[in-house]
């Protein structure tokens, strides 16, 4: 048996039915034992990073280990951006590259990249093949670590000749690792002083992140959230978690979170952080962050405790079973005058947005989607404008519904995200809502999209502008608009229609409902330029670096 | 307040590890005094012994990342123990036109070895805690420092004591 095949019957063992991924020279044992193989659907790309961001939607989507694959060089540099991704989000993708025979290791030989070396900072493990005897335990090993604790990507480095070399057989190993050992369970101890402190608070909050999504905790953070009537703010990772509708749920915090998360959480007395690190987008000046509050954070990796901020009880473990323990532990609470005045909030400063002005309103597009849409819809975005207001204005009900780069703020994220969704939610409607520019950077899967009659809708929110950079000019540069000007790119329609795709342009409100209901009726990848107001800006915000209760607004917001 | 910390790690021996190590140090922007690795009693596992320097958090956070690296199989914070600590340093010292006598007498009283003698200068081994190092490094700047070498610090816990 060659190493391909072993590669690939080892990947079958980790139950992966699907590979997204490109072609390459030292591929080509693998290509081979791939031109037969019955069990394992592999998509063919067009861009290496559109197959890493493929490979993170299926995984976002489904809670599964998604697979990219790529050639030596410029194929596994490809792959980076989309690797750094998940790295920053903790999502479980295994990362398959080429490389040059291992007698060429070293040599500056055609295509060769030390991609190991390249991607240390930015995967949880990686591993170079040495010997096609080691292959076996390093898939095992590397779907474990990428699957299990922080979840996170984990790289496999495969020199060509490892990949056709024979071996007669190989057992599938166990795990081995013996210096990892992620601590699922919480401490006792820390659950009971958790439990002393929320016992006292007056004014807790819960601050959920894409940890409670990540460990499937949204029954159990119901519970608790009920159980302690606390208000529940989350991360932009964390929204889905428990439904937009819930009575306690405060929506998102930080930059463009509401008034209302933000005022409660400077003013809370407790935050419990679940699953959520405290990233500067979130706390904005941490001096100043939550000045009152004492804090519990929960999080499954030690290291993401006491990193930007010291906290009061640390709980490691596994959100769920953390909240199992807390939810048993504590008694019931109620907290009537502190939710009634951030109620009072929520009805004094919801979001809103003003329909003065030429152009499409972008948060109004949001709204229609996610009515028309369903709640078992599943939304990507790509990064900047479109996707705060995707985060705002969007209703989700259920985990695992919105995609999005948070931590990296990777552009041409949303739609191979949405592929990837598509490809393991076949049944599902897939809509990535993207930015002019954004959408430009991946755009190329546009054929990926067709070739496997995949049927991402793609709702461009059209404005001509870099939109996040040009807000932030206008805000703190005089409004000097520095290289963000890139109104007539392209023609959308035109461009959907050279790939056989379907593409509308809209720019009349009365056509937003009526392009939506018709895209979604369509079988096929359709593309949706919606031409929306030029200057709409994200409110309300807090410049970066700023206190979380000084939030500048628009004219009406 | 800054802090020094001796901090004592396990790793499987395997290439690509310093880098790992020595890649978290400089990505976390985490400081680095000294660090000294080598085989242990199973050749399996190689110890590196790290010193560092950061305030409270920082330190915390170092041995955080250090213990999440896979590779890592134990992260001992050598602080929190009793434990043993050595280095040698190798230093050419200038002799033209100097007090041999009392160098030598310097070198005794710290218990050093000559190594190596030429007519102008003297190579010697000294071995000891950072702080008896860095003191005799003081004194044989009196004479000139030609050339110096540090292994850094190495460690290891005090054994316990029957009772």
């Amino acid at each position: 048996m060659k190493g391909g095949k072993v590669l690939l019957e080892c990947l079958k063992k980790e139950g992966v039915n699907t590979i997204f991924g490109y072609p390459g020279g030292v591929l080509l044992p693998l290509l081979d034992e791939l031109y037969n193989e019955k069990d394992i659907k592999f998509f063919l790309v067009r861009h290496e990073q559109g197959a890493a961001h493929m490979a993170d939607g299926y995984a976002r989507s489904t809670g599964k280990v998604g697979v990219c694959l790529a050639t030596s060089g410029p194929g596994a540099t490809n792959l980076v951006t989309g690797i750094a991704t998940a790295y920053m989000d903790s999502i479980p993708i295994v990362a398959l590259t080429g490389q040059v025979a291992t007698s060429h290791i070293g040599n500056d030989a055609f295509q060769e990249t030390d991609i190991t070396g390249i991607t240390r900072p930015i995967t949880k493990h990686n591993y170079l093949v040495k010997n096609v005897k080691d292959l076996p335990q390093i898939v095992r090993n590397a779907f474990h670590i990428a699957s299990t604790g922080r979840p996170g990507p984990v790289l496999i480095d495969l020199p060509k000749d490892v990949l056709s070399a024979e071996i007669d057989s190989f057992e599938y190993p166990e795990v081995n690792l013996p210096g990892y050992k992620p601590k699922y369970e919480p401490n006792k101890l820390q659950i009971k002083k958790a439990a002393e402190l929320i016992e006292k608070a007056k004014k807790p909050i819960i601050y959920a992140g894409g940890g409670v999504i990540a460990s499937n905790a949204s029954e159990e953070l119901l519970k608790f959230i009920e159980k302690i009537e606390a208000p529940i703010t989350t991360t932009l990772l964390g929204i889905g978690c428990v439904p937009y509708n819930h009575p306690l749920y405060l929506g998102m915090l930080g930059m463009h979170g509401t008034k209302y998360a933000n005022y409660a959480v400077q003013e809370s007395d407790l935050i419990i952080a679940i699953g959520a690190r405290f990233d500067d987008r979130v706390t904005g000046n941490v001096k100043t962050f939550a000045p009152h509050a004492d804090i519990i954070h929960i999080d499954v990796d030690p290291s993401s405790i006491s990193k930007i901020i010291k906290v009061d009880i640390p709980i490691v473990g596994d959100a769920k079973n953390v909240l199992r323990d807390l939810i048993e532990e504590v008694k019931p609470k109620r907290h009537s005058e502190w939710v009634q005045k951030v109620l009072d909030w929520k009805k004094q400063f919801p979001l809103t947005f003003s329909c003065a002005g030429a152009g499409l309103k972008p948060q109004k597009i949001i709204e229609t989607i996610s009515a028309l849409a369903g709640e078992d819809a599943i939304i990507s975005t790509e990064v900047g404008q479109n996707q705060m207001w995707a985060a705002q204005y969007y209703k989700f009900t259920k985990p695992r519904k919105f995609l999005t780069s948070g931590g990296l703020g990777t552009m041409g994220y949303g739609f191979p995200a949405a592929i990837g969704a598509q490809v393991a939610n076949p049944d599902k409607l897939v809509i990535d809502i993207a930015g002019d520019g954004s959408i430009q950077m991946n755009i190329q899967e546009l054929a990926t999209a067709v070739k496997y009659n995949l049927p991402v809708k793609v709702v461009i929110l059209n404005n001509g502008w870099l939109g996040m950079v040009r807000q932030w000019q206008e805000l703190f540069f005089g409004k000097r608009y520095s290289h963000v000007n890139i109104e007539g790119s392209v023609d959308f329609v035109k461009l959907a229609e050279a790939y056989g795709a379907v593409g509308f342009k809209v720019t009349k409100e009365e056509e937003i409902e009526k392009t939506l209901k018709e895209a979604f009726s369509i079988n096929k990848p359709v593309l949706m330029d919606f031409h929306i107001c030029r200057e709409e800006n994200v409110w309300p915000m807090v410049p970066a670096g700023g206190s979380l209760e000084n939030m500048l607004e628009g004219e009406l917001a | 307040m800054e802090k020094k910390k001796t901090i004592s790690v396990l790793v499987t021996n395997q290439p690509g590890v310093l880098a790992r190590i020595a890649g978290l140090f400089s990505s976390r922007n985490f400081n680095i005094e000294s660090l000294a690795v080598g085989e242990t009693e199973d050749p399996a596992i190689s110890r590196m012994t790290i010193v560092a320097t950061g305030d409270e958090l920082v330190l915390e956070q170092i041995i955080k990342q250090l213990n999440k690296l896979i590779d890592t199989l134990k992260v001992i914070d050598m602080d929190e123990n009793e434990h043993i600590e050595r280095e040698l340093a190798l230093i050419k010292i200038n002799t033209e036109g100097k007090n041999l006598t009392e160098l030598m007498h310097i070198v005794n009283i710290y218990k050093g070895k000559v190594l190596d003698t030429a007519p102008d200068c003297l190579t010697v081994e000294i071995t000891g805690d950072d702080n008896r190092i860095n003191s005799f490094i003081e004194l044989a700047k009196n004479f000139g420092i030609k050339e110096m070498v540090r292994t850094g610090t190495i460690a290891l816990a005090r054994a316990k004591k029957k009772k």
